[in-house]
């Protein structure tokens, strides 16, 4: 896989502390809208009811790598949904808690996340013309263009 | 119904089931008149947050939740067969289970509400043993993930694993989007296990679904070799664990269920994508796995019936404690819906159980009501979706064994399993 980097951002427009270039996926709207945030990134797919703290916004799922993490106000970029049929009510709890993400970026498409990104009512994609598991990594700065399809990645400094 | 003649909640819940369609990438709807789903319930977070929200025609949980919708709406009757799956409390035995009188209140209006609006109040996760039975083909929307993947794979129907908000919005409108697992193309195999053991018990079908929903996560897989045909319990226990473990919504095994007559139908036009070999070392690694949350012997409770118990697991459970008593330091619950324990009473089990000391409960369980008895540190349990799920919610150490040594724990105090 080639990563052919575009034009950089200025750091101090997100400030963010060091920036090395942006990449643009392209890929299919599942929710529109805009939205920009830190990636929190898993290679898993994430659980909905009984693995998550909606009030909280923290993954729960004993033997999940994201297990006490917070999803709030976060780019989350993950494989896809798993478990429970409660998973897109327990996201939409969080939007009503105030902890949910700020946009969805994933690979595999189910009735559970799909349902999930529409109550959250957050920009989400997917489809995406490369892996972003491959691309973006936890700490890595993600604008989400829903309507177009489009993920961007600023790159956080090494 | 998206223009509104058909009135407004209508006209909402089709809204809501389009930006579902749209965000799946479906083209149409198919119909439905089977919906099992939990519409206008509310744990007490929903009910705080709905608070004086809503009027005594406009429900506010059902108006907001349900159906996604900013404005409050005259929520009209069910236009197809609706059915509550679990939730709440029993309502014969909710101060067991530590709910505040409060809360149960609003748990019977939340029910009052769903049964005016022509819901069967079920009140289990497994509608197929209690009167809804689907038949082979028909178009269901369906949540509860092990209903899905017994209604699917067992019985032949046709469902993804809808939500809340989804079923809520088929309530209302008897359309659910044209995707995934309503499509023939997309019901066939991905998957082969090759099982290399025997398989038997209960437990041994829990754990093998455990391993198959860890290694094929969301996808469909075709098993081979089992040697004995599983009967309800197992099929229940080994499609609760696959769709805990991973996301499994369909499985086939090849000679017992409907689309898996024999290996070639079971994949259908597709090959599949890999094989996995269950033998005795993964059987002992799934073991291993479902109690690596425990380490102390000293269990204070055992928790059974989850998938809800079928009448046959109530008289087992009746057979192993009939003229003794559980442990002055243990708790035993048992849980099953109100269909199943108007039968065990009529057979007087429900009477051995309690003499017993122990406890039956409907409509929910500890994972789904995160509740068990003051002072649990260490559960015994007979379910892999159970054991999966509750050390994650409540925080409590869990083993997982056979029924029978999960009884023996409840007798004795001590887990002792006969192990594997």
């Amino acid at each position: 896989m080639t990563l052919r980097p575009t034009q950089g951002h200025p750091e101090q427009s997100r400030g963010v502390s060091t920036v090395s270039a942006t990449i643009v996926l392209r890929g299919r709207k599942v929710v529109g809208g805009r939205a920009e945030g830190e990636a929190l990134v898993t290679r898993q797919t994430i659980p909905g009811w009984g693995g998550v703290n909606p009030v909280q916004g923290v993954i729960t799922e004993t033997q999940h790598e994201l297990r006490g993490q917070s999803f709030k106000d976060k780019v989350l970029v993950f494989r896809g949904a798993k478990g429970s049929s409660g998973w897109s009510a327990m996201y939409h709890t969080a939007r009503l808690a105030g902890t949910a993400p700020k946009a969805l970026v994933f690979n595999e498409m189910t009735t559970k996340v799909a349902l999930g990104a529409v109550v959250m009512r957050v920009p989400s994609v997917t489809d995406l013309d490369r892996d972003p598991l491959a691309i973006i990594e936890t700490g890595d700065w993600v604008i989400v263009d829903g309507d177009r399809g489009l993920v961007e990645v600023v790159k956080a400094g090494k | 119904m998206l223009d509104g003649r058909d009135g407004k909640a209508r006209q909402k819940a089709m809204e809501l089931l389009v930006r579902y369609a749209e965000a799946l990438g479906a083209e149409r709807f198919v119909d439905t008149r089977n919906v099992a789903g939990v519409p206008g319930s509310a744990n007490p977070f929903l009910q705080n947050y709905y608070r004086d929200k809503g009027t005594d025609e406009r429900d506010a949980i059902f108006s907001y939740f349900d159906l996604d919708a900013d404005e409050l709406l005259d929520v009209p009757q069910a236009l197809v067969p609706t059915y509550h799956l679990q939730g709440g409390a029993d309502p014969t035995a909710w101060q067991t289970l530590g709910v505040k009188v409060e809360v149960f209140r609003s748990y019977q209006e939340r029910e009052a509400f769903a049964a005016a609006h022509d819901v069967g109040i079920l009140k289990t996760c497994t509608p197929y043993l209690t009167g809804n039975v689907p038949a082979k083909g028909e178009h269901l929307a369906w949540m509860e993930s092990s209903a899905v993947i017994y209604a699917n794979s067992v019985l032949g129907a046709r469902t993804n694993t809808e939500g809340r908000e989804s079923t809520s919005a088929a309530m209302l409108t008897g359309k659910i989007p044209d995707w995934g697992l309503h499509r023939t193309e997309h019901r066939y195999g991905t998957h082969r296990i090759e099982v290399e053991i025997p398989v038997d018990s209960v437990m041994d079908w829990g754990m093998l679904g455990y391993f198959v929903g860890d290694v094929v996560q969301e996808r469909i897989p075709v098993l081979r070799g089992t040697s004995r045909r599983p009967d309800i319990v197992r099929l229940k226990h080994f499609g609760a664990a696959a769709s805990s473990s991973g996301g499994v919504e369909m499985y086939h095994i090849v000679g017992v269920t409907p689309e898996a007559e024999t290996i070639e139908l079971a994949f259908g036009p597709r090959q599949p994508v890999e094989t996995f070999a269950y033998g005795g070392a993964e059987r002992r690694r799934v073991y291993d796995l479902l109690n690596a949350n425990a380490s102390d012997p000293a269990v204070d409770f055992v928790m059974l019936g989850c998938p809800h118990a079928a009448l046959e697991q109530l008289q087992e459970a009746a057979r192993l404690l009939d003229g003794k008593k559980v442990s002055s330091s243990c708790q035993l619950w048992i849980f099953t819906s109100r269909t199943v324990k108007g039968l065990a009473r009529e057979a007087g089990i429900t009477k051995t159980l309690s003499d017993a000391g122990a406890v039956l409960l409907t409509d929910t369980c500890s994972a789904f009501a995160q509740t068990v008895p003051p002072g649990t540190k260490v559960a015994a349990l007979d379910s892999a979706k159970q054991a999966h799920y509750l050390p994650a919610i409540l925080g409590v150490q869990a083993w997982f064994g056979s029924t029978a040594d999960c009884i023996n724990a409840a007798l004795t105090g001590r887990w002792s399993p006969e192990g594997i």
